[in-house]
């Protein structure tokens, strides 16, 4: 059938931020469908409120709205853009859901809005819990025994009637929210009360547990004809229970013979036929491990995570087609971009084997519980190919850059042999090492197997690596040996770990062995064609298929690997940017990365693409093959910085700021002696080592004291400490880790933050804006509210932080982008931080100032000069709107992190506010975050620290002006009786009743201002009450400066005068 | 232990040997499924053959009792990447490599299976030999492997007797060329009263055997050599009984009724392949296994019009006689391995046979 020529423009809805469950991938899928959409001559229009995305690029789409992604905001974008169709199915489940409730009010049909692809009724019959399972008995597919209920009594009524244990799962959640496996009445209400109130239509599915079976699942996609094909089959390794975007997937399946693959196989195709889906779709299956029962646990009847990583494991563009069949082609009439020749209408083949590893946020939230169940943890994943199980397996761990190089964990070490066999009953990120741990003990696989429910191939596959470390423990390898573990993937620096060697030692015995890594193409199709993609993964083996230019004119461009809190999507769109403007300016480009839901990691993106980890070996193997004439290292994030010094060790030029810039940066003694030489006042602070160092450092400066680590990511294992008492504890969190760099011990100044972003050539910088950050300092940069352009600061101020960040710049030697953090303290200008990088805030104030960012810093590090780039040099003049960046956090998610805001981030994503005025920009950012912002006749909660209680009486007032109802804990209500300000009494947990918890319990409070307290026991209790406030979805601040804007946006801004803004129009 | 295979061109790979250790002289050819081992080595088309498998993790769920194709593997090589040293399946009898041992198959692991995949697909395919010899003479192993080709392997694998396997419904001559188990169970499935012929038996027959139809079952080999049997099968063309051919079954009617066979230069092995039905608008994913292939050109519009067509190369995948009851294709809607997605097939069939009995089809 061809295209439906009634259609001129499309709108596609975005996935808004990123939060856990939805992250970068449909950024990666959005942009290859507003691509796809614009090959065939569509007009665009993109709404997504998530500004660190590629898709919200003006090249990307024709009209960008960073709007709230909300029914009120797109009513309002149709009726303005008038498009002839929507495209529901690339925007996960926020785009799925907002489309299906567009079309239920019935907008779409009174603007004539088409919605392509999968009807509304299809995409209802796969996401309505007993829709889907009478669809399913319709065509004899098992369910797992299940029963939809809206009541806690009837969850257990039926869970009497099957037994117990049984998995709750909410309707309409992300990532599986609020869901969870109850084993006895008192679990199952808790779980089922949380996930009532956390599903949009007040529903869970109680189900028959089936943990223990193989997960197994089929990544499917369906044309209006009717062709079906499967792209992609996945294992998990981890067995039913885990949900699988926390499990290790491995592509393809590896334990099913013929006759259970095509069972399931012709299973997801009658499935996908069933319910006439018209594009991709996720189909997941648990399969009995000794028979051919099997069951449907779920199917996505859209793009996913599973697609985008299916996307990358095979080399088939999903979104790509998925947008083509939306608009009508069928499978065979879509070209095949991988062969050139063939159609899209084929399965791929692979002839390797692809590793997913979910990155997990444990790191940062050291405290957090870190079981693995049906509720999804992870913040992103890496991808690895292989030719063995092996290699993929461990080139996927070196990507996770935890600095783990093998299953090797010394902790684990430590342990005796019954506790590791203890510890094979936790279901949890580290279950892969305990199992490598567990027979290198000793225990057999039959017995891991009989725990863990792993299946025995997956413990055999670990039991040869073990068995290859024994044999490297006992001394330098000889050739074969060598050649041996470099195939199974064992880094030079674990081999060197293993026989007592160093990195370097064994990289020269590889040398003089002649054992080097090969390249192989990813041509879904195992060689059988010809194919033309630039898409690389290594080996050690025979052929290498990479066959390097002599381009003189060549740069490489380091990835970001996975998404982490601290380190998200932004950096993806710095690279991708990157790569364009090396592009534009006739260079080669070479991409390493290993993440499977990015854009950088399309085969299209650069010329030439290596799916591979990012750790010094990986990098100079390619370096070594591709011989690029230099590198950019600055927008990977920290994961290219920190190989800057390989790469300049190597010899290779690193274009722009030089490794040594990088780390005058980082280096307290030699950035102090840089901001002496420019006269930029700092905190006074000390750089130390040891605990002792830390204290006497903070008595010397005067508490409150920050403490970090440097050379870190979004303030990891950064705390401000009140006392001797708060610096021991955080120093015994921070040595957990072994530290190669000093931490940093300094004097916090509370006042005022502000954050610039600026572009230097050598001589001139170009500062497209100040950022002012609403929370004071001592709440992470990454976890503050930000505002373009600013609201309090003076000129005399923006003129100081101009000459401070030019200065620095030119005396740190950069040479393309720095980010520097400034507070206004007491009327003075103070460094925070600088880093010369890209940042966080790049792709944002790039959109909102028009000023090509990335594309200037890449001319400049290549010689240009900012005078010639036409948009000028010191400020670039202020923008006549607002732009309000609003982090997004997901602590639904993590049951057990405390929400209270610091100086380590917390946040996993962001979302932008944007209008002509601040309260209005205000209101656009809290409703784009989600948050319901409180009015009149709400109910709130003060319970504030003694710190806070003036500030709080204010913000109290305010609120009584606008009609909320206040109440107030002992201390804060004694405060305000005092100062003549009504709010109603409220106890304190454990103080008799009523209380706050059974205020919150009871569903009637809007908001709570609860700001932290360093008291010990009353920390804990905060901590409780911020915890019940997300699981009863309360919002619940604990900065006064973050009250006082939810005030402004309520008191100042209009809701029902928002009015969505173009940006590819505004800076024309 | 060591092992070397060597391929006509001269290039060698250095492995390790698995399964038998004899030395084994075959034609190369790769197949891109990435399950389903166990039916392959089974298929009698592969019979003379040694089979390459471009997935890099074989034998992972080992080999059990009930997935064999034919009575035993016909591979004569199998060569893989990593062979794995213990099965893991709840069906699972032995490893795989215990099985190529019992049945006498040479194989190498640990070679870069990709490179060889691509100068078969480069260079076409082409002759190879396996040794463990350690030192052996390259030269002379290259002279024999030039003289060897695939011959006569059809008397090989075809049944040696007649079976009968009653069922109730229609009364269908099966021609065993080396066909596979699944064929005869896909028709038991339709309740077929199924007689299974040796690869020679006359026409006349079946013929006079009372059938209601015929189907044509795969095999190994050149059609080309099959002479004799062509010359039965254009017999049973011309009396016009319902007939229904698959992969070689369907070379052989095709020379049959005057169109040609050639050989691709690497055939089509895999589970992957897009086959579309012109009558029904669709295309469906195909289990493939066939070096030659029908030239669509020689194909004489009066007495066949194509009805498949493969969407990768645009190959002949099937043929709709004119005026007789007679389909074919080169594809197996038998899978095992591969999907089963063209099952339909066999239902077709059974509505042909249906139609010819009401006397209303003859078209």
């Amino acid at each position: 059938m061809p295209k439906d020529t009634s259609i001129k423009k499309v709108l596609v809805i975005g996935s808004g931020p990123i939060v856990i469950g939805q992250a970068a991938e449909f950024d990666y899928a959005g942009t290859q469908a507003c691509r796809s959409l614009k090959e065939e001559g569509m007009e665009v229009v993109l709404v997504n409120s998530n500004p660190a995305t590629i898709m919200t690029d003006k090249d990307v789409a024709d009209h960008v709205y960073i709007e709230p992604l909300n029914i009120f905001s797109l009513h309002a974008i149709i009726e303005k853009e008038r498009p002839d169709a929507l495209l529901p199915t690339l925007g996960g489940q926020i785009g799925l859901n907002l489309a299906m409730a567009l079309y239920e009010d019935g907008t779409l049909d009174k603007f004539g809005v088409k919605l392509l692809g999968t009807s509304a009724e299809s995409i209802r019959k796969a996401e309505d819990r007993q829709g889907f399972k009478d669809t399913m008995e319709a065509i004899h597919q098992p369910c797992i025994t299940s029963k939809v209920v809206n009541d806690t009594q009837d969850a257990v009524d039926f869970t009497n009637s099957i037994g117990y244990p049984v998995i709750v799962r909410p309707a309409y959640t992300l990532g599986g929210t609020g869901g969870g496996i109850a084993y006895d009445e008192g679990m199952l209400r808790e779980i089922c009360d949380r996930g009532l109130s956390l599903s949009r239509v007040h529903e869970v599915l109680i189900e028959r547990c089936i943990s223990g079976w193989k997960e197994i699942e089929f990544e499917v996609m369906r044309d209006s004809a009717g062709n079906v094909i499967t792209i992609c089959s996945m294992e998990n390794l981890d067995p039913v229970g885990v949900h699988t975007g926390d499990s290790i997937v491995i592509a393809p399946t590896q334990t099913l013979a013929n006759k259970e693959f095509q069972m399931l196989r012709t299973a997801a195709l009658d499935i996908i036929s069933a319910l006439e889906i018209e594009g991709g779709c996720n189909v997941q299956f648990a399969l009995h491990p000794e028979s051919y029962e099997y069951a449907v646990i779920e199917v996505n009847p859209r793009v996913s995570r599973s697609s985008a990583l299916a996307s990358k494991a095979t080399g088939y563009p999903i979104a790509k087609v998925a947008a083509k069949i939306a608009l009508g082609y069928t499978l065979d009439e879509i070209p095949n971009a991988v062969t050139g020749k063939t159609t899209a209408c084929f399965e791929p083949t692979i002839d390797y084997c692809v590793m997913k590893l979910p990155r997990l946020p444990f790191d940062k939230f050291t405290h957090a519980s870190r079981t693995l169940g049906t509720q999804m943890k992870a913040t992103g994943e890496v991808m690895a190919i292989g030719n063995s199980f092996d290699n993929a397996l461990l080139k996927a761990v070196r990507s996770l850059e935890l600095n783990v190089h093998s299953l090797r964990l010394p902790k684990l070490q430590a342990m005796s042999t019954k506790q590791i066999w203890d510890k094979l009953f936790d279901v949890d990120d580290e279950r892969i090492f305990v199992v490598a741990e567990a027979m290198r003990r000793g225990i057999t696989p039959e017995e891991i197997h009989r725990i863990t429910k792993i299946d025995i191939w997956f413990i055999d596959r670990l039991g040869t690596m073990v068995k290859l470390e024994n044999k490297l423990s006992e001394g330098m390898p000889d050739a074969k040996t060598l050649r041996f573990a470099k195939e199974v993937g064992f880094a030079d620096s674990f081999i060197a770990e293993l026989c007592g060697s160093t990195r370097v030692e064994i990289r020269e015995l590889r040398r003089k062995y002649g054992i080097q890594p090969t390249y192989k193409m990813v041509d879904t199709c195992a060689a059988e064609f010809d194919a033309q993609t630039p898409y690389y993964y290594s080996t050690y083996d025979v052929e290498n298929e990479s066959v390097p230019t002599d381009n003189p004119k060549k740069v490489l461009v380091l990835g970001s690997g996975p998404i982490r809190i601290g380190q998200g999507i932004e950096f993806d769109y710095c690279s991708v940017h990157s790569v364009w403007a090396l592009k534009r300016l006739g260079y080669e480009t070479i991409i390493i990365n290993n993440n499977p839901e990015t854009v950088s990691t399309d085969f299209d993106i650069a010329d030439r693409l290596y799916f591979e980890p990012l750790t010094p070996e990986d990098v100079e193997h390619i370096v070594e093959l591709e011989k690029p004439c230099g590198a950019v290292v600055q927008f990977g994030g920290q994961t290219a910085i920190k190989l800057a010094k390989t790469l300049a060790d190597m010899g290779l030029p690193i274009l722009g700021t030089s490794a040594d810039g990088v780390d005058a940066a980082e280096d307290r003694e030699r950035f102090d002696e840089i901001l002496n030489q420019c006269g930029i006042p700092r905190a006074a602070g000390h750089t130390i080592f040891t605990t002792e160092e830390a204290i006497a450092a903070a008595n010397e400066v005067g508490y409150p004291v920050l403490v970090r680590p440097s050379y870190v990511l979004g303030g990891q294992g950064m705390e401000i400490a009140y006392n001797d008492d708060n610096i021991r504890d955080f120093m015994s969190i921070i040595n957990q880790t072994e530290q190669e760099h000093p931490i940093l011990v300094d004097k916090y100044l509370m006042g005022k933050e502000v954050e610039v972003d600026g572009v230097f050539d050598g001589e001139d910088i170009l500062i497209p804006g100040i950022m002012e950050h609403v929370e004071r300092a001592g709440i992470h940069s990454g976890d503050s509210i930000s505002v373009y352009p600013t609201l309090n600061v003076s000129e005399q101020h923006k003129q100081t932080i101009l000459r401070y960040t030019r200065d620095l710049a030119r005396h740190l030697g950069v040479i393309g982008l720095i980010n520097v953090q400034f507070i206004i303290y007491q009327d003075q200008v103070y460094i925070i931080e600088a880093n010369p990088r890209s940042s966080r805030t790049i792709p944002y104030i790039s959109k909102v100032t028009g000023v090509p960012i990335i594309d200037l810093a890449t001319r400049v590090m290549l010689g240009a000069k900012l005078k010639d780039l036409g948009y000028g040099v010191d400020l670039y003049p202020e923008a006549s709107y607002y732009a309000v960046k609003m982090p997004v956090f997901s602590f639904e998610k993590l049951t057990d992190v405390d929400t209270n805001l610091g100086p380590e981030m917390k946040s996993t994503g962001e979302c932008l506010g944007f209008a002509d005025t601040y309260p209005q920009a205000l209101l656009k950012a809290f409703k784009g975050a989600n948050m319901k912002v409180p009015g009149k006749g709400s109910r709130v909660i003060l319970t504030v620290k003694d710190q806070d209680k003036e500030e709080a009486a204010q913000l109290a007032r305010e609120m009584l002006e606008l009609g909320m109802d206040l109440y107030a804990t002992r201390g804060t209500h004694a405060y305000l009786r005092e100062q003549g300000i009504s709010a109603g009494f409220v106890h304190r947990l454990g103080a008799g009743h009523p209380n706050i918890e059974d205020m919150i319990g009871s569903g009637v409070v809007d908001m709570i201002l609860n700001t932290p307290t360093r008291n010990q026991h009353q920390a804990g209790d905060g901590r409780k009450i911020r915890r019940m406030a997300v699981e009863h979805s309360v919002l619940c601040l604990t900065s006064t400066d973050t009250c006082r804007a939810i005030l402004t946006a309520r008191k100042e801004g209009h809701s029902e005068q928002i009015v969505p803004i173009d940006i590819t129009k505004i800076n024309q | 232990m060591k092992a070397t295979l060597i391929l006509e061109n001269g290039i060698e790979f250095q492995g390790e040997s698995i399964g038998s250790t004899d030395q084994v002289v075959c034609e190369m050819v790769f197949n891109t499924s990435m399950v389903g081992y166990q039916e392959i080595l089974t298929d009698p088309s592969y019979a003379g053959q040694g089979v390459v498998m471009t997935y890099p993790l074989i034998g992972n769920y080992g080999i059990n009792e009930e997935d064999d194709e034919s009575i035993h593997p016909w591979a004569k090589a199998l060569i893989v990447r990593h062979l794995a040293p213990r099965g893991s399946n709840f069906r699972c009898t032995c490893t795989l490599n215990d099985y190529l041992i019992r049945n006498g198959i040479t194989g190498i692991q640990d070679i870069d299976t990709r490179y060889l995949t691509r100068i078969l697909r480069k260079e076409g395919v082409m002759n190879g030999v396996i040794t463990c010899q350690e030192n052996y003479d390259k030269d002379a192993l290259i002279a024999q492997m030039k003289q060897y080709r695939v011959q006569g392997t059809v008397e090989q694998v075809s049944a040696k007797e007649v079976t009968h396997i009653p069922g109730e419904g229609w009364k269908v001559a099966l021609y065993d060329f080396g066909e596979k188990r699944n064929m005869t169970k896909r028709l038991m499935h339709y309740g077929c009263d199924l007689t299974i012929f040796p690869a020679h038996t006359p026409a006349q027959v079946v013929l006079d055997g009372g059938f209601d139809a015929v189907m044509l079952s795969n095999g190994p080999g050149d059609p080309a050599d099959c002479q004799e049997i062509i010359q039965e099968v254009r017999k049973l063309y011309e009396a016009g009984i319902p007939t229904f051919a698959v992969c070689l079954g369907h070379q052989l009617m095709a020379l049959a009724t005057g169109a040609k066979t050639y050989k691709m230069p690497f055939g089509h092995r895999g589970a992957n392949h897009p086959v579309k039905d012109l009558r029904r608008g669709r295309c469906f994913i195909t289990s493939q296994n066939h070096g030659y292939v029908v030239d669509g050109d020689s194909v004489d519009p009066a007495v066949a019009a194509v009805s498949h067509v493969n969407v990768n190369d645009g190959s002949v995948e099937g043929l709709k006689y004119v005026g007789k009851p007679v389909f074919t294709v080169q594809f197996h809607p038998e899978a095992s391995p591969g999907p089963v997605d063209t099952d339909y097939l066999f239902a077709d069939f059974m509505e042909l046979i249906h139609q010819c009995k009401e006397g209303k089809e003859n078209a």
